[in-house]
Formats: structure tokens, C-alpha cells, sequence
């Protein structure tokens, strides 16, 4: 979209410098958006499905982002009973915060202690906890990360500044079927007394992926 | 606590047959199609960690089949050190991964 504000330093194009900006996908679709846009197309021409729920869907997906998993997190860390719960049946502790993941996949919790690490990975696909974090980011669904988290997790952590000591297991859990995984961080040190609010500021999305650690100082964007 | 993405048709499905603790290998075998047991663990000896449920079948819910009948499915944990010939980090390092019951077989 064309900004008024932008300043425009950069006239040495020989282009309209005002010509419509294209999509950012304009190319040539592929077979799967062809017949991604067929499928959809059909399921609308035989009332399977109505453009309303089609928008409502994606606007479900949009409205979830990382702050609600943070949410959960520090709840975790505030409260023993549902901490327990979340741990035991993640489906059930959502469900007692108001989150439904209705007929998403099931969910599962693990818990990072003094004695393990764990980090998500799908080497199939990309499977995520969208319900909880949003849309995953772009590295998530890279091949790079999906191959080498499996083959070198202590690598690939060390390249997202955490390191990981040899006395602490690093356990990955490769998510193959029908569960999404979420990591419980550990509480950092230096937020005793934390609100809830201000203790979820600072969970992050890479600590419930298991590529960051949550700290004091570190808030999420 | 057995649970489905989407209910399965039968009320009763198979008891497990495998229990936390027990050993485990996963089957070496090719799959032709969609299928949910990546290859690098294909072979691969591991332990089963815990029961997550009874799951329609995604090799056959990927060809518009029901995916019945629903097939137990278990988290499986595995010694990095025993799926790859060279693994740098410790001993203790692991991975889990969620294997249905059609590709494991007992280990004593």
C-alpha cells in the first residue's frame, strides 16, 4: 500500500516510482494453490462449507499468537494445581482458562526442570501448537531446522544462544502424529512476587518451542 | 485416558499391546503413501514412554478412507546415541516421537 508518509530518497529507479505494489505472492500459483483454490471453490458450490466459516476459521487461527500461550505458562508458574493439570491433561488446564482447542489436535506439555531440556521439532511436516502460539514462525517449517534439531539439537540450540551444559538431557520430541507439544519453561530467577501479567511478558515463543529460555530481562515483542 | 482427534467408530478398541517400559524396536520396513513413522527411526530400538490414546489411522485417513480401524498410539523414547552411528552429545540425550502400534515390535 501506498504510504504518504514514506519518504521517497530513492528516485534514481527509472520505474513509476507510484506503481501499484504487487502481491507478495503474485507468481505463478503452484499445483497446490490451484487445487487448494478448486477444493474450496467445490466445498462452497455444494454448501459444505460457507465463505462465512471459511473467514471465521482463518480469523480463529489469527486471533491466537504466542501471548496466549504465555498466558498459560504463567499461570503454570504461579498456580501448583493447574500446573499439575496442564502437565497431566493439557486439553483439560486449557480448558479451565477458557481456551478451547476444540477439534485441533490433542496437546501435550513438557516440563523443562534443572535436569532436562526439551525442544519441538516436526521432521514430517510442520505440525505446531497453533492453538496456543499462532501461526509458526518461517525457521519452524525450514528443512534445515527440521533435520538438524533430530540429528544435532545442541547445536541447533547453541545457534539460538542457548547453550545447553552436559550435565542436563536434551530431549527432543519429534511431533509425528496426533499430538501438538508445547514447552514449560522454567521460571527464571529474579521474579519472585511477579504478577502473572508481568511474569507471561516475558515467556516468549522460543521458549515454548524449547530455543530460548525464558529470563527476567527478556520480554516478549 | 484414550482419547481421538475424532471419535473412533468403535466403542471397544484394541487393548495395547504394549505397556509403559517396554522395549521396543520400529519396524524396518518401506511404506508406500503417506505414513507417519519417519525414516530415521525405522529400525531403531527405543522404549515406550507412555500411552497416548487410540487415533484413527492417518495412512489411511490421508486416502479418504475413516481411518478404522483406530490404531493405539504411543510416545516412544529413544537414546540419541541409538539412531545415529555418530552422536556428539551425551549419553542421556534423547528423542521421543509418537509411534502407532503397527510399527513396533517387541524387543526383549
Amino acid at each position: 500500500m501506498h504510504n504518504p508518509k514514506h519518504d521517497h530518497d530513492h528516485h534514481d529507479h527509472d520505474h513509476d516510482p507510484h506503481a501499484p505494489q504487487k502481491d507478495h505472492d503474485a507468481g505463478t500459483a503452484s499445483a497446490y494453490e490451484v487445487l487448494e483454490e478448486a477444493v474450496r471453490a467445490l466445498l462452497l458450490e455444494k454448501g459444505v462449507l460457507s465463505a462465512q466459516e471459511i473467514a471465521a476459521s482463518v480469523d480463529l487461527i489469527d486471533s491466537r499468537s504466542p501471548a496466549l500461550g504465555a498466558k498459560v505458562v504463567a499461570k503454570a508458574w504461579t498456580d501448583p494445581a493447574f500446573k499439575k493439570l496442564l502437565l497431566k491433561d493439557t486439553r483439560a488446564a486449557l480448558k479451565q482458562m477458557g481456551i478451547d482447542i476444540g477439534a485441533a489436535p490433542e496437546f501435550a506439555t513438557v516440563e523443562n526442570t534443572p535436569e532436562v531440556h526439551n525442544v519441538i521439532v516436526c521432521t514430517l511436516c510442520s505440525c505446531y501448537p497453533k492453538m496456543l502460539l499462532g501461526i509458526p514462525p518461517a525457521w519452524y517449517k525450514s528443512i534445515a531446522y527440521r533435520s538438524r534439531t533430530v540429528v544435532d539439537p545442541r547445536g541447533v540450540l547453541q545457534e539460538f544462544g542457548v547453550g545447553i551444559s552436559d550435565d542436563v538431557e536434551v530431549r527432543v520430541h519429534d511431533s509425528t502424529a496426533d499430538l501438538r507439544y508445547i514447552v514449560l519453561p522454567m521460571r527464571p530467577k529474579g521474579t519472585k512476587g511477579w504478577s502473572e501479567d508481568k511474569l507471561a511478558s516475558i515467556v516468549t515463543r522460543d521458549c515454548m518451542i524449547g530455543t530460548a529460555v525464558a529470563q527476567a530481562g527478556v520480554v516478549r515483542n | 485416558m484414550v482419547r481421538a482427534r475424532t471419535k473412533p467408530a468403535s466403542k471397544s478398541p484394541a487393548a495395547p499391546r504394549f505397556a509403559p517400559g517396554d522395549k521396543v524396536r520400529v519396524a524396518d520396513r518401506p511404506a508406500l503413501g503417506h505414513c507417519r513413522t519417519p525414516w530415521y527411526l525405522r529400525g531403531k530400538r527405543g522404549e515406550v514412554a507412555s500411552i497416548h490414546g487410540v487415533f484413527r489411522d492417518p495412512e489411511r485417513l490421508a486416502y479418504h478412507q475413516p481411518g478404522l480401524p483406530a490404531q493405539v498410539l504411543y510416545k516412544v523414547r529413544f537414546r540419541q546415541r541409538d539412531i545415529w552411528g555418530r552422536y556428539d552429545g551425551p549419553q542421556s540425550d534423547q528423542l521421543e516421537a509418537d509411534i502407532f502400534e503397527y510399527w513396533l515390535e517387541p524387543l526383549k
